[in-house]
C-alpha cells in the first residue's frame, strides 16, 4: 500500500510541473504561427518591416520556448519517476503516443527551431519560411500526441486489460487516436494556443503604440494578432462546447463537477451561473441559476438531462460491488497463471475492475470490505466540487472578455484607430495575463475533473503514484520549486528587457523602428495599412 | 522464432540505436558544455564554441526526450522501475540538465561578465553531471538494483541513493564523461580556428586515452562482477510477467554471451579501435574523421553493455527472479507492431533532416561573425 502523503505530494508535484510547464507551451503554439504568418506577408510582398516582425517576435519567442523544452523534459520521465504503477499499467497505451511525439514531432520542431534561429543568412527566404512553418507545425503536432496520451486518462479507449500480463493493453490504435475526446481537446487546447499568443502580441504592441515606439511594427502586429485571436477566440468556445459535450458521455462525474449538480432534476435543467458548493453537505450555497441553460448546453437539446452526484454514487456503488470480485479473482491467477476458475470470474466481472481498486484503497484485504468501506469508496467517484465548478466558470468567464476583446480590437484596428483608443491600450496591457490563467484553469477542469482516477473507471490516483518515502517527495519538491522559481524570474526578466529594447535592440529604444514612417534600407516603406494582404 | 519475439528483439536493437543516438547527439553537446572553461579562455571564444552546437543542440536534445517516449512505448516496466527507483539521481539529472536550454539560450542575452560567469559554470554542471549519470545508470545494472514487484507489479526500490554510486558505477559515468569530452572536443574543432581549435585538440586526445584506459579496466573488472541467468521462464515471445521466471547468479555470467558468440568481440573491439582512432585523428587535425570514429567508440561501448547483459535489461539485485528481461517487460505484440511501422516512417525522415541541418550550418564559425550576428548566442 502506498502512504496516502506521498500520493498527494505526488500529485502537488506533477499538477504544479504541468503547470508551470503549460505556462510556456500555449505560446510556442500559437506565436510560432504568428512568426509564420508574419514571414510569409515578408516573403511574399518583400515588405522589410515583416522580417524585422519576425525576427523580433522571434526574440521573444525563443526566450519563452527555451523554458517550454526545459520544464517539458521533466515531464516527460515524470510518469516513470513519480508515477511508476501508473507507467507499467498503462504504459502499452499511454507510451505509445509520447514516443510517437518525440519521433513525428518534437524532433522536426527542435531541429527546425536552430535554423529558424541561425539560418537567416544560410537559407534562402524560401527555405527560412518553409523551416519556420516547419517549426510551427512541428509544435502543433507535438500538442496533438500530448493530448492523444491525456485523452487516454479521460476516456480510455482503444484498450483492453490484459490479466496474462497483469496491465492494460493496447486493443485498437485507430481508436486511441480518433478518440472524442483526443479530438475536441486537441483542436480546443491548440487553439486556446493561438489565443494566448494573439493576446501577447496585441499587449506588447500595445504597449509600444502607448509610448509612441516602433509604432509601424506594433500597429501591423496589432492587427495580425487581433484578427488572428477573434478568430481563434470564437474556435475556442466552439471547441470548448464540443469537449463539454464528450465529456457528458465520456466523464459524467467530472460533468456534475463542474456544473455543481449534486442532484438529478428534470430536463429542462437549470445552469448554476453562480454557487458555492459544499462537498460534505452535497449542497450549493447563494445559487444564481439560469433556467434551461445546462440542458442547453451540454445535451444540446431542451429535453436532454445528466446526471447529478446522488444518482452517480449510486452507480458507483454498485461497480464497486461488482470490482471487487474482479480483483480478488486477479490475485488468484497473480500466484496462479493458469487457474481457469480464477480466469472465468475475472472474465465475468472485469469491466469494473477499476472499481475494485478503488476500495482497496479502504479494504487492502478485499475479504473483509465492510459497506462503510464502499461507501466512502463511492463518495471518492466525486471529484473536488468547487475547484471544479470554479476553474471551469474562471476559464469560461476569462474565454467571454477575451473575445469582447478581440471584437473591439478588430473593429478598432481595422478602422485605424486603435493609437486613439488609449483606455483600450491599457486594457490590452492589463489582458496579458488573462489567456494564461484561463490556460491553467482549463488544465485544473480536466485534471481535478478526472479525480478519483489517473485513468477514468480503470485505475484510480491513489495506487498510481511510485513507492516513495515523503522524505523523498520533500526534497523533490522542495528542489522543483526552487529550480523553477529561478528559472522563472530569469525568464521574466529577460523577457520584459527584452520588450522594452524593443525590435532594434539594446540602446535603440528611439532606433529606426519607431519612426513613423521607417525608411529601412535598402527602400522606404509603404505604411499605408490597407495595402496589406494578411493572408499573403 | 515468433513474430512477437522479432518484434521484441528488433525493439531492444532500436532501444540500442537510440542509447547510441542520445550518447553521441547529446553526449558531444554536453562535452562541449562540460570543456567550455577549458577550452574558451575568453569571452568571445566560449561564445564561439557555444555558437558551433548552437544550431543543432536543441534537435540533438530530442534523442534524450525519445529515448523516454521509447523505453515508455517499448519496455513500460523497464520506464517505470528504472526511473522511480533511480529516483535521487534522475532528478539530479533532470535538474541539471534542464538548466541547458536556458544556459544557451540566456547567456549571452546580457554582456554582465557575472551574468555569463554564472551562465557558464552552470553549462559545465550540465554538461558533466548527466553523462555522468547516464554512464553510472548503465554500470549500476551489472551489479542488478534492489527492486522487487508486489502482486499487481507495483515496483518497490529498497536500496538507497548511495548504493547507486559504487565504485564500479562511477568508473563507468567516467567512461561516459570522457566519451563526451572527447567527443565534445572534436565538435569544438570541426567549426572552430586558431587558439580555441588548438585547446580542443588536446582536450580531445586526452578525452580519448582516458576513455579507453577506462574502457579496458573495465573490462577486466566486470570479470569478477557475479553475472545473472535464466534458469527457468515462459521465454521469449510470450505474454508474461515479471513473477514467473527463475534467475541465478554465476560468476562470470556476463561473459557467457561473448563465449557462446565469439563474434561479439567485435563489439568491445569496435569501441577500442573508436577510441584510438579518434585519439590520432584529433592529433592529425582530422576532427570530421574523428567525430565518426568517436561516434564507433560509443556505438561500440553501449554494444557491448548490450551485448553482456541480453536478454537482462534491469537485473534485481534484492530479488534477481524479478529481474526485467526483453522478454518480461516489453509491450504486447500490437504496440510494438505499430511503433516499429512509425520508427520505420520517421527516424529516416530524422536522420535526413538532421542531416541537412548540419549540412545548411557546415564551416567554421568566425568569431567575427560571432561578434556581430545578433541571432548568435
Amino acid at each position: 500500500m502506498i502512504n496516502g502523503t506521498v500520493v498527494e505530494l505526488s500529485r502537488i508535484q506533477f499538477a504544479a510541473t504541468a503547470l508551470y510547464h503549460f505556462l510556456f507551451v500555449p505560446l510556442t503554439l500559437g506565436l510560432s504561427f504568428l512568426l509564420a504568418a508574419m514571414e510569409t506577408v515578408y516573403v511574399t510582398t518583400g515588405k522589410l518591416i515583416y522580417r524585422q516582425m519576425t525576427q523580433f517576435w522571434g526574440k521573444l519567442f525563443m526566450i519563452n520556448f527555451a523554458l517550454g523544452v526545459a520544464t517539458g523534459l521533466t515531464m516527460e520521465f515524470q510518469f516513470g519517476t513519480n508515477w511508476s504503477f501508473y507507467s507499467s499499467f498503462v504504459g502499452d497505451i499511454f507510451g505509445a503516443p509520447l514516443a510517437i511525439e518525440g519521433l513525428m514531432a518534437f524532433f522536426m520542431e527542435s531541429t527546425f527551431v536552430g535554423l529558424m534561429v541561425f539560418g537567416w543568412e544560410r537559407l534562402s527566404k524560401g527555405q527560412h519560411l518553409a523551416v519556420t512553418w516547419l517549426v510551427a507545425l512541428g509544435s502543433n503536432l507535438s500538442a496533438l500526441w500530448i493530448l492523444i496520451a491525456n485523452s487516454f486518462m479521460q476516456d480510455p479507449q482503444g484498450a483492453v486489460f490484459d490479466p496474462t500480463t497483469m496491465r492494460m493493453q493496447l486493443s485498437s490504435f485507430p481508436r486511441l487516436v480518433f478518440s472524442p475526446d483526443a479530438q475536441s481537446k486537441f483542436v480546443h487546447t491548440s487553439i486556446a494556443g493561438y489565443v494566448t499568443a494573439a493576446i501577447f502580441v496585441a499587449g506588447v504592441s500595445a504597449f509600444y503604440l502607448l509610448r509612441n515606439r516602433h509604432t509601424e511594427l506594433a500597429k501591423r502586429s496589432f492587427r495580425m494578432a487581433a484578427l488572428f485571436g477573434v478568430m481563434a477566440t470564437i474556435g475556442v468556445i466552439t471547441l470548448g462546447d464540443a469537449l463539454g459535450f464528450v465529456d457528458a458521455q465520456a466523464q459524467p462525474t467530472k460533468l456534475a463537477a463542474m456544473e455543481g449538480l449534486w442532484r438529478s432534476e428534470a430536463a429542462p435543467m437549470p445552469f448554476n451561473l453562480i454557487a458555492f458548493p459544499d462537498q460534505t453537505k452535497q449542497e450549493n450555497h447563494a445559487v444564481v441559476q439560469v433556467p434551461a441553460l445546462l440542458s442547453l448546453l451540454v445535451t444540446h437539446s431542451l429535453n436532454g438531462t445528466v446526471p447529478g452526484v446522488d444518482e452517480l454514487e449510486q452507480q458507483a456503488a454498485l461497480k464497486i460491488d461488482n470490482g471487487i470480485p474482479a480483483v480478488e479473482a486477479l490475485q488468484a491467477l497473480s500466484k496462479h497463471p493458469n487457474d481457469a476458475a480464477a480466469l472465468a470470474e475475472f472474465k465475468m466481472h472485469e469491466q469494473d475492475l477499476g472499481y475494485g481498486f478503488l476500495v482497496q484503497r479502504y479494504a487492502p484485504d478485499l475479504e473483509k470490505v465492510t459497506p462503510q468501506d464502499i461507501a466512502r469508496a463511492a463518495r471518492d467517484c466525486i471529484p473536488p466540487v468547487a475547484a471544479v465548478f470554479w476553474s471551469f466558470r474562471l476559464m469560461v468567464g476569462f474565454g467571454l472578455l477575451m473575445l469582447a476583446f478581440f471584437v473591439l480590437a478588430v473593429l478598432y484596428s481595422l478602422r485605424n484607430r486603435v493609437q486613439e483608443k488609449v483606455w483600450f491600450l491599457n486594457a490590452a496591457l492589463w489582458m496579458i495575463p488573462v489567456p494564461f490563467l484561463a490556460n491553467e484553469a482549463g488544465w485544473l477542469v480536466a485534471e481535478l475533473g478526472r479525480q478519483p482516477w489517473t485513468v477514468y473507471g480503470m485505475l484510480p490516483t491513489w495506487m498510481s503514484a511510485s513507492t516513495h518515502s515523503v522524505g523523498y517527495m520533500a526534497f523533490s519538491l522542495t528542489g522543483f520549486i526552487a529550480v523553477y522559481t529561478a528559472f522563472i524570474i530569469v525568464e521574466m526578466y529577460l523577457m520584459v528587457r527584452a520588450i522594452r529594447h524593443g525590435p532594434d535592440g539594446p540602446g535603440h529604444e528611439n532606433g529606426p523602428a519607431s519612426r513613423p514612417r521607417p525608411v529601412l534600407a535598402p527602400r522606404p516603406l509603404p505604411a499605408a495599412p490597407h495595402e496589406m494582404n494578411l493572408e499573403g | 522464432m515468433g513474430l512477437y519475439a522479432m518484434l521484441q528483439v528488433i525493439w531492444w536493437l532500436l532501444l540500442g540505436v537510440l542509447l547510441i543516438g542520445l550518447a553521441v547527439m547529446v553526449g558531444m553537446d554536453m562535452g562541449v558544455g562540460a570543456i567550455l572553461r577549458v577550452v574558451g579562455r575568453t569571452d568571445l571564444e566560449r561564445r564561439v564554441a557555444l555558437n558551433i552546437i548552437g544550431p543543432h543542440w536543441d534537435g540533438n536534445q530530442v534523442w534524450f526526450i525519445l529515448g523516454g517516449g521509447a523505453i515508455f512505448a517499448a519496455f513500460p516496466l523497464i520506464y517505470a522501475t528504472a526511473f522511480s527507483g533511480f529516483y535521487v539521481v534522475m532528478l539530479l539529472l533532470l535538474w541539471t540538465m534542464i538548466v541547458r536550454p536556458l544556459g544557451f539560450e540566456y547567456r549571452s542575452k546580457i554582456a554582465s561578465p557575472a551574468w555569463r560567469n554564472v551562465w557558464d559554470w552552470s553549462l559545465f554542471v550540465s554538461g558533466a553531471i548527466p553523462m555522468i549519470i547516464f554512464g553510472a545508470a548503465i554500470g549500476n545494472l551489472f551489479h542488478g538494483v534492489p527492486f522487487h514487484f508486489q502482486w499487481n507489479l507495483t515496483s518497490v526500490y529498497t536500496g538507497s541513493f548511495l548504493n547507486l554510486l559504487n565504485p564500479f558505477a562511477i568508473l563507468t559515468g567516467l567512461l561516459s564523461l570522457s566519451l563526451s569530452v572527447m567527443m565534445g572536443a572534436l565538435t569544438v574543432m570541426n567549426g572552430a580556428e586558431g587558439d580555441l581549435y588548438e585547446r580542443a585538440r588536446n582536450v580531445a586526445q586526452a578525452g580519448a586515452a582516458t576513455a579507453f584506459a577506462l574502457f579496458a579496466i573495465g573490462g577486466f573488472w566486470v570479470r569478477t562482477i557475479p553475472g545473472y541467468s535464466i534458469v527457468s521462464g515462459p521465454g521469449p515471445g510470450l505474454p508474461q510477467t515479471p513473477l514467473q521466471q527463475i534467475v541465478s547468479l554465476a560468476p562470470g555470467a556476463w561473459q557467457s554471451n561473448f563465449g557462446m558468440h565469439p563474434i561479439l568481440w567485435v563489439l568491445p573491439l569496435a569501441g577500442f579501435v573508436g577510441m584510438l582512432g579518434a585519439l590520432f585523428a584529433g592529433r592529425a587535425g582530422r576532427s570530421h574523421l574523428g567525430w565518426w570514429l568517436g561516434a564507433l567508440a560509443w556505438a561500440g561501448v553501449i554494444a557491448t553493455a548490450g551485448a553482456a547483459l541480453f536478454p537482462f535489461m534491469l537485473p534485481s539485485s534484492s530479488d534477481p527472479s524479478m529481474s526485467l528481461t526483453l522478454w518480461n517487460s516489453s509491450s504486447s505484440q500490437l504496440t510494438l507492431s505499430w511503433m516499429l511501422a512509425m520508427a520505420i516512417i520517421f527516424v529516416p525522415l530524422i536522420l535526413w533532416y538532421t542531416s541537412w541541418a548540419f549540412w545548411i550550418m557546415r564551416g567554421k564559425v568566425s568569431a567575427d561573425h560571432v561578434a556581430r550576428d545578433e541571432h548568435a548566442y
